[in-house]
Parts: structure tokens; sequence; C-alpha cells
């Protein structure tokens, strides 16, 4: 058995409003810092997984991010995954 | 006649549905723990409004998987129905019983208010009650009641006569204005208003009354 950690970013799809990135972007006009053309707020979920193979690891990362952790109507996600020689202690 | 209101942990809306329907109409009305998965003799359920498990990584999306709803889905493929009120809608959208999602509110605030809805189909039992095109009352609260899917679903919704209530005044920035729509067979509704606070005259209107009652049409 391998471990691997893998990092799901979650963000709204760029076809659907983000009201509180467009907030945001707003404050950052208020603080001063000018130029700011487009700002979205997303999530970012961090996981350990034990599996046999990265290409298995990969597989069941992908199956909860398409059908747990994004809700494909309206969110995208991207997935980072990497080899990790020892559990992290939790 | 008995109907069935799912409690999960994090509903708050569980026992207005029961004091609209029993208190107000006499339908009998049990609670429906969401570990259970017996909806043996019961004519409806209803998924009330609340903050099922916190609602954590997004609405509805860990109710999702709670055990009672596996019954549901069984319950709405045998032609029982089913209505979600807000929280319940979301639930529903993301158990794929109903298309598209609900998401933050346009302009971040919580709403928390009566609102005119125009009832656009009156094609199922839900909404039969109703006079097409007639103007009702309902309250909303909700912080994340924005309907949202894609073109295609929109226009399958529209040729489908799906769309059963629109907002007059759109409050959180839904796509076309919809406030509550049915799954095609018409067993399945959702809706984000909430018709069980308006069943009881001293709460200042009765709009919501003929929803409830069709629950046991």
């Amino acid at each position: 058995m391998s471990f691997f950690q893998a990092s799901i970013e979650v963000s709204l799809r760029s076809s659907v409003l983000d009201p509180a990135g467009e907030a945001a972007r707003s404050a950052a006009q208020s603080l001063g810092v000018e130029g700011i053309t487009k700002l979205r707020i997303g999530k970012s979920i961090q996981l350990e997984i034990e599996a046999p193979t990265e290409a298995e690891a990969r597989r069941r990362v992908e199956f909860l991010s398409d059908r747990l952790l994004s809700n494909p109507v309206i969110e995208d996600w991207s997935l980072e995954l990497k080899n990790s020689s020892l559990p992290k202690a939790p | 006649m008995e109907i069935g209101v799912v409690v999960f942990p994090g509903s708050n809306c569980d026992r207005d549905v029961r004091w609209a329907a029993e208190g107000c109409l006499g339908i009998k009305t049990k609670f429906l723990w969401h570990e259970t998965r017996d909806l043996s003799g019961l004519k409806a359920i209803v998924l009330p409004g609340g903050f099922s498990y916190g609602d954590y990584l997004r609405c509805g999306a860990i109710a999702r998987f709670s055990p009672v709803l596996e019954s549901v889905v069984e319950f709405v493929d045998r032609g029982g129905k089913v209505l979600g009120i807000c929280n319940g809608f979301q639930i529903l959208t993301e158990l794929g019983l109903l298309p598209g999602a609900l998401t933050r509110n346009k302009d971040l605030h919580f709403i928390c208010q009566d609102v005119a809805l125009n009832v656009t189909s009156s094609r199922t039992d839900w909404l039969s009650g109703y006079e097409s095109d007639l103007s009702i009352n309902l309250p909303i609260a909700h912080g994340e009641g924005r309907f949202q899917c894609n073109p295609e679903t929109l226009r399958q919704l529209e040729d489908e006569d799906c769309i059963a209530l629109r907002y007059l005044t759109n409050p959180n920035g839904s796509i076309n204005d919809i406030a509550g729509i049915t799954n095609k067979k018409g067993n399945v509704f959702g809706l984000m208003p909430h018709p069980e606070r308006a069943c009881d005259p001293l709460l200042g209107g009765i709009d919501g009354r003929s929803i409830i009652q069709s629950l046991i049409y």
C-alpha cells in the first residue's frame, strides 16, 4: 500500500455568478488595491488516502470529487495528487 | 391517510409542517428520523426546511446520503408524492430527484420576508387548488435560494411545464424567477417558499394551505 496526499479545489463554474467573490472584489477596491478584474471564491479540500497504486488513489478521489465534494451542476473541481511516504499523524 | 415528515439533524421546520398539516388541516402526520428506512403506510413525504447536517459542504450535500432518502427515492419511483420545502428543495436537487441547484442569494443576504408568487403551472396535484396565473403570498427564509441550471435544463423545464412557481419580484437572483419546480411525472415538488408558514390565519395568510392539503390528494 502507498500513501497519497490530495488537494481538491472546488469553484463555482465561470457561468455562475459568485456574489461572495464580487463582494470581496468590491472590498479590495475599498482597501485601495487597484486593478483586480476578477475574484472568485472556492473551497480547498486536503485529504490523505491509502491505496495500492497512484492510479487507484486518483480514481477514488476523482469519484469523491464528482459525487460528494462538488455539485457538477454549478461547480468545477481540479485535483492535485502526490505521493506521501508516510501517513501524517492526525 | 398519513404523511411523513423527515427529521434530519438540523431540520427546524419539521414541527411547523406538522402544525400546518395536522393542527390546521387535520392530516395525520408522523415524524421520520433520518435513519429510518420504513415508509410503509405513508401517502406522502415532506422534506422540511432547516440546515440538515449543518449544511456542511453545500446545502443538502450530506443529507443526500442519509438512509431515509434511499427509501424516499424508491417511494418516488413507485409514484409516491414528495414535497421538499427550502432545505428540502436543496436536498431534492442534490439527490437528483429534481434538476438544477440552489446557491448563494445574489446579494448574499439571508432573506426572511413574504413574497408574491405567480402560479405558473397548475398541471400537477400540488397546485391544482389554485387557478393558473394566480398570485399568492408565501414567506421565504433562505440564504441559498438562487436556482441555477444550464440552458438545456431550463428549456426542458419549460417544455415539460415543470416550472410551478415564479417570483413576481425576484429576491435572490434565481434564473427566470424560478421559486419552485416539479418533476415531469408531477409527484415531486420542490420550492424555496414555506407553504407551511401560511396555513394558520393567525400568521397572516393561508395561501399555503392548498399545497399542504394536496399531500393527501
